[in-house]
């Protein structure tokens, strides 16, 4: 084992990460061009004429081999550009930019706001294991899990928008509104996805302690006399972090992922609004781009997770 | 100020189990005056680690102190707040575990380690903490003290890790050290250099110690007094030499006792008969690590071969090998003629079922959600083909040849055995497919000396009765001394010696045999002196020379 070891194991993770990325790139393309029926017939409808017909797939670029059209596609992708939609014929990137900007955006609020909670209060259950505390606080997030989240939503707007009238219940944003007024607006959403995501992070987090405290160490660290608290911050904490890193990074994935429904209700300008007209409207390149954006975010987050529990590992940062 | 530290009246602790609370200690009194080590034995199951963190105001969780005084130089611990004992935990009385690697926070340096107790206690500052550490490290004669605590306790040895947690309880300078089977873990070289050190540290800060092990050998060497414990009781307690010299109690006689076990006699056999199993230059590796390195070991049927090395020796690589659970790299294995298949899935199940190996950890080596009928049932279903009540009557055959009831544990789980009837049971499974060859894995080293004379009895029985043949795996020389035939000694994954036990036992021995065989702990309490004496004149002469 030397430092090399570590390095490897990272490219190698990485690899496999860009490898998962591109079958996924293949599969979205695959399984749009094998939906039935032309999508020029399909987009048009049965009445059109051949000329527009050959017009349409000139213009979206139908008539080249599959193969060179993934390679294109895939080029632009990666630039960041995804092509030009159907329904409305302007560039997606234009169309998704700033959505995509919004949804990353409330996932991050969300995920500033759960994260340290969950990690908190999932320690503090740990370490009042078997008390009130204890229980009242997995009781409360697991009835929070248990909802469905517009369900969550729309009680968080009767109760702080209708009732106490503290906090709107659209968060309508758009490029020009401040940060502060954006933190105001999204409050809501952001609560919603909160209640959503804590209870597996702090209930990881809660699980994955305690399954260290019989251990010897720890025990070792009460025979020190080291106080509770930082038994459990010090001690105990350090030696759990890739199974709470890992529950976090799939958690923060579905902030990203699985907001769809949380911004319908709030009527709020992110991706999840774009699929649902796409995914209506039939716009399939649209569908392909948003598909895209979301898998390679699910992708990279579990990667990040994986390196950061390597590093987290004393035995293989520190070899022999 | 008191001449007693340690003042224990009464003591009761219980245990919860299935829903009831169970004596564990049973009303033992302790007494410790400053500077004094007293010596704690017994078997497993004794209370000696319960009683030692008594001590602490501690219990295992699931226990609790439910009677008696535990006076510390004034301060009553038994039922003492939380934050009263915090207070002295770590700085007045500290604690050094059995295993150093587990007991040690894998996330940390070891020096940060060290300073957490006197830091957090408000004794030292974090810098005087590091260089109290360096003169402790020194002191205790760990390598390179200087950096040695900048190191993770992945990196280093096991033998240095024991005595970093020796030197770690030492940081405050505390008032009693409860040390708890430090050296169990450890090979016998490796315990000798741990012994001295935790000796002589101890008596330099005139440190008062409760030292608690199953090994007499250790405790006449460290200990003034000795106190014997048996099922949470005290059997008697004497002054060290007076204890080794004249135990008083039948019980106390008995685990004196143990040491002299002998087999019984074998009659001779044909010189030129095959042997059963050939070792042939065999060389092995896990990845780039070489574990074996060109060992050819012979082995005639109906005899014992006894396999003595350090651990990392490649003794167990040497199990597998010839089990066909890692591939050698050269060489081959021989059974009875017929050469063997290096890799064990490709190995005929006819012949496989010659080869049967018992491992060291009973525990795991049986699995917890099976009855003892379904675990021994496997191999004759699966070895022999039995089936129905042609498969249960042979259960209960089996049962009965190694001494335990059929109607009682047939129906049984592992988890409601004790750890010798757990190494019983595994001794069936193994005889279950017929073997004639069974590789024993450090069977005994985990049970205590009572047990595994039991267990080295049957298995004596069983060879002279189905005409086994073993290949004993081992680093405890008592054990080799009483059962084998022929005795192979590894380092390093060579053969450093080998030949019959008269040969191997009787000088002059290679200096590695002489290293180990010296190493063994005896029970003459100015064992360790004279020993370390010799060896440091040796050395002296070695280097005059």
């Amino acid at each position: 084992m030397n430092m090399n070891s570590i390095q490897s194991i990272i490219l190698k993770r990485l690899f496999s990460g860009l490898l998962t990325l591109w079958i996924v790139t293949v599969i979205i393309f695959a399984a749009i061009e094998l939906l039935p029926g032309d999508i020029a017939t399909e987009k048009l409808g049965q009445a059109a004429t051949p000329e527009s017909l050959a017009a349409f797939r000139e213009k979206f670029d139908l008539n080249r081999p599959v193969v060179e059209r993934y390679i294109s596609w895939l080029g632009g992708a990666v630039t960041g550009d995804f092509g030009i939609s159907l329904s409305n014929q302007r560039p997606i990137s234009e169309l998704i930019g700033q959505r995509t900007a919004n949804t990353f955006f409330l996932a991050g609020y969300a995920a500033s706001i759960a994260v340290p909670i969950a990690v908190i209060s999932g320690m503090m259950a740990a370490l009042y294991n078997g008390s009130v505390f204890d229980r009242v606080l997995s009781g409360t997030t697991l009835a929070a899990i248990s909802f469905p989240e517009f369900f969550i939503a729309y009680i968080l707007i009767l109760v702080f928008s209708v009732g106490l009238g503290w906090f709107p219940s659209l968060a309508n944003v758009d490029v020009d509104t401040s940060l502060g007024e954006r933190l105001y607006k999204t409050f809501l959403p952001a609560m919603t996805l909160t209640l959503i995501v804590l209870a597996y992070m702090m209930r990881m987090t809660r699980a994955a302690i305690l399954n260290l405290l019989a251990l010897p160490y720890i025990e070792m660290a009460h025979l020190k006399g080291i106080k509770r608290w930082r038994v459990i911050a010090v001690h105990a904490l350090p030696n759990a972090l890739a199974p709470i890193i890992n529950v976090i990074a799939l958690n923060l994935a579905y902030l990203i992922v699985g907001v769809v429904l949380v911004e319908v209700v709030f009527v709020y300008p992110g991706l999840g609004q774009v699929l649902v007209d796409a995914v209506s409207n039939r716009d399939v390149t649209v569908v392909q781009a948003a598909c895209l954006i979301f898998a390679a975010t699910y992708i990279l987050l579990n990667l990040l997770a994986d390196i950061l529990s390597i590093i987290a590992n004393p035995r293989l940062l520190h070899p022999r | 100020m008191s001449d007693t530290l340690l003042d224990m009246k009464n003591v009761m602790i219980e245990g919860r189990s299935d829903r009831q609370w169970k004596p564990i200690i049973k009303g033992v009194d302790l007494s410790l005056k400053r500077g004094e080590i007293l010596g704690l034995i017994g078997e497993s199951g004794a209370g000696k680690s319960t009683l030692g963190l008594a001590a602490m105001g501690y219990t295992k969780g699931g226990c609790r102190i439910s009677g008696g005084s535990i006076n510390f130089d004034g301060i009553e611990l038994a039922g003492a707040s939380n934050e009263a004992l915090r207070q002295l935990r770590g700085k007045r009385i500290a604690y050094v575990a059995q295993s150093a690697a587990s007991a040690f926070n894998p996330a940390f340096k070891l020096i940060n380690q060290f300073g957490e107790a006197p830091v957090q206690h408000g004794v030292l500052s974090k810098a005087q903490a590091q260089s109290d550490a360096i003169e402790l490290y020194r002191k205790i004669r760990l390598p390179n003290p200087e950096t040695i605590g900048f190191r993770y306790p992945h990196q280093v040895s096991g033998g240095q890790l024991q005595r970093a947690m020796t030197a770690m309880a030492m940081a405050c300078r505390p008032d009693l050290i409860i040390f708890d089977e430090p050296t169990t873990a450890l090979d016998v070289t490796t315990q000798i250099e741990v012994l001295a050190a935790i000796r002589d540290i101890v008596r330099e800060y005139n440190t008062a110690a409760i030292y608690i092990t199953h090994d007499l050998a250790v405790v006449a060497q460290m200990a003034d007094h000795i106190k014997v414990l048996l099922r949470g009781e005290e059997v008697e307690q004497a002054p060290a030499r007076e204890m080794l010299s004249n135990p008083q109690e039948d019980y106390t006689k008995s685990l004196w006792a143990v040491r002299e076990f002998r087999r019984a006699p074998r009659p001779p056999r044909d010189v030129n008969e095959t042997p059963l199993l050939v070792v042939e230059n065999v060389s092995a590796a896990y990845g780039p690590v070489k574990v074996l390195n060109d060992v050819s070991v012979t082995i005639k049927r109906g005899s014992t071969v006894a396999i003595v090395g350090e651990s990392g020796s490649g003794k167990s690589t040497l199990a597998r090998v010839i089990m066909g659970l890692l591939p050698p790299s050269k060489g081959g294995i021989v059974y009875d003629g017929t050469a063997l298949e290096g890799v064990g899935s490709k190995r005929k199940r006819g012949l496989k079922r010659h080869i049967q190996m018992i491992h060291q950890m009973a525990d795991t080596a049986l699995n917890p959600k099976q009855r003892i009928k379904d675990i021994i049932g496997r191999p004759l279903d699966f070895f022999i083909g039995l089936k129905g009540a042609a498969k249960d009557a042979r259960i209960r055959e089996l049962l009965t040849l190694i001494e335990l009831d059929p109607d009682e544990f047939m129906h049984r789980y592992p988890s409601e055995l004790s750890g010798g009837q757990k190494q019983r049971i595994c001794i069936a499974r193994a005889l279950a497919a017929e073997p004639t060859f069974i590789i024993c894995d450090e069977v005994t080293s985990a049970l205590d000396q009572l047990v595994a004379e039991g267990i080295l009895r049957l298995l004596d029985r069983l060879q002279r009765e189905l005409d086994l043949t073993y290949m004993f795996i081992t680093h405890d020389i008592a054990t080799v001394r009483s059962i084998a035939d022929e005795v192979v000694v590894m380092q390093h994954g060579v053969i450093v010696e080998q030949g019959t036990n008269d040969d191997i036992f009787t000088p002059p021995h290679a200096p590695y045999t002489e290293l180990l065989l010296s190493s063994v702990p005896e029970m003459d309490p100015d064992w360790l002196s004279n020993l370390l004496a010799e060896r440091a004149e040796e050395s002296a002469q070695a280097s005059l020379t």
